[in-house]
């Protein structure tokens, strides 16, 4: 009886409570308008004043710059978070990894280059195709992860004002770039027309740069210290 | 919209809730990973039947990418057996177990 | 049906089942697991929602919010394995402790005559002293 009752709170009130909150979702999802109330047409005529043709990077870089701004801090934060928590970092430089797996290293010797190229061609054609920083971003943090995977690049803890400048990159030539469109006279992240485009490339390749260090910082874990809170329970 | 595109968006939109229940209840993380991985790489045709090519482009190199590398790796850390479970499906267990040794 | 009512249902059911993931495994990474699976469902239905109008352009304007919230998501997962990470390396366990939640791998008979007592402890968070976990920190 009183399993019977352990089960019913762990997993079948939940079950059914999820559910409930399930149809009211269906309910609402259901009684959307068909006809939507969308900015595709206030996008589409301003398209042509953003400085770039694909509506999703003048939507990322131009007309909502504010919110790309903001995810680069929390991508700041995130990487302040990890490295506060003293966790071990990835192990890099071991030789023995590399010896066991030289399909990795060949693979990665191979994929690397390419993917750092690919990472630059969707950057760049971004403003007028599907691509941007973010997407460039997270294929040169694949690239970057492999990299660290294969002991090919590795972070050493006297390097640790590199990896600081590429944290915050991003970030403050963002707020360069939106402080001087206050100087200038304009609203804030409101680029001048004809330096629109310019602003946007520069903005998109340190964005690219940035986002892709940064998310390979994260998987890196914590910045390199002497000693780390895992070393007790780590085999190794 | 055609029959044949009808089938694949209905194929596409059945398989998600499936992988998603098997991501999270099998009982091995690793392959629950594995799992996820697919699920990510799912999505992002999903993303492309919905028009949506930059959002695919980010979540096949994320979604399934690194985030799948960032599990991984705290599995290899933490190690991959779900051991800890809720308490009442453990008495369940138990009393399965005492029920087939008596 | 259309794309939009397909996809629609389709996120409603795996936010759900996210959800009831995320309440009922005491598995950290599990729990990280289902909140991934829980911030796609919620990424699917503002896409869906952008193709609703199926002969027009879709709305670029949820696609850029979503593109954002992947890169914020994997951010969060990083920063959510790390402090998992943490957990473990203080208490041994990938999991937050709360209440009867097993440390070792006591034998299951015996767990289960204490049960009644861990039910008990829960009316009483002061008295559950958790005596059995020691925090090397």
């Amino acid at each position: 009886m009183l399993k019977l009752t352990a089960i019913w709170l762990t997993h079948l009130l939940p079950g059914l409570l999820v559910t409930i909150f399930g149809i009211f979702l269906l309910q609402a999802v259901i009684a959307l308008p068909a006809q939507p109330v969308g900015l595709t047409t206030e996008v589409q005529r301003e398209l042509p004043n953003s400085g770039v043709t694909n509506p999703v990077t003048a939507v990322l870089l131009n007309f909502r710059g504010y919110d790309t701004l903001l995810e680069i801090a929390v991508l700041l934060l995130a990487v302040v978070a990890v490295w506060s928590l003293h966790v071990v970092p990835l192990r890099t430089g071991h030789a023995r990894y590399v010896a066991e797996t030289p399909v990795l290293a060949h693979l990665v010797r191979l994929l690397a280059p390419v993917m750092i190229l690919v990472a630059g061609y969707i950057t760049w054609i971004g403003s007028a195709r599907p691509g941007g920083a973010f997407q460039g971003g997270s294929v040169l943090a694949a690239a970057m992860v492999l990299l660290l995977l294969a002991s090919m690049i590795g972070i050493r803890p006297r390097q640790r004002w590199p990896l600081r400048v590429v944290a915050v990159l991003g970030l403050a030539v963002f707020v360069v770039i939106a402080g001087g469109t206050l100087v200038v006279g304009n609203q804030f992240l409101e680029y001048p027309r004809n330096q629109a485009y310019a602003l946007m490339l520069v903005l998109e390749s340190v964005l690219t740069i940035s986002i892709g260090g940064t998310l390979a910082l994260l998987f890196f874990g914590a910045i390199p210290e002497t000693a780390s809170f895992e070393t007790m329970n780590d085999e190794g | 919209m055609t029959v044949s595109a009808w089938v694949f968006d209905m194929v596409l939109a059945a398989g998600l809730p499936v992988l998603a229940w098997s991501v999270l209840h099998t009982r091995d993380l690793f392959k629950a990973v594995a799992l996820f991985i697919a699920y990510g790489l799912l999505i992002a045709i999903i993303w492309v039947r919905l028009h949506a090519p930059d959002v695919a482009l980010a979540e096949a190199a994320i979604g399934a990418g690194l985030t799948g590398a960032l599990l991984l790796d705290t599995l290899g850390r933490i190690g991959s057996r779900d051991t800890i479970e809720s308490d009442a499906s453990q008495s369940a267990a138990g009393e399965r177990d005492q029920d087939k040794n008596a | 049906m259309s794309q939009f009512q397909i996809y629609g249902l389709a996120s409603v059911l795996i936010f759900s089942i996210g959800l009831y993931g995320f309440i009922v495994h005491p598995h950290l990474v599990r729990k990280i697991l289902a909140m991934n699976i829980m911030s796609s469902g919620i990424f699917l239905l503002l896409v869906s929602a952008a193709r609703r109008d199926m002969h027009a352009i879709p709305d670029p304007v949820p696609h850029a919010m979503v593109l954002t919230g992947i890169v914020v998501s994997v951010s969060m997962t990083a920063f959510a394995l790390a402090l998992t990470r943490r957990v473990v390396a203080a208490t041994g366990v990938a999991a937050l402790l709360w209440m009867d939640a097993p440390v070792e791998a006591a034998p299951i008979a015996a767990r289960n005559d204490e049960h009644s007592r861990d039910l008990d402890r829960v009316a009483d968070p002061v008295a559950a002293d958790r005596d059995d976990i020691h925090l090397s920190v």
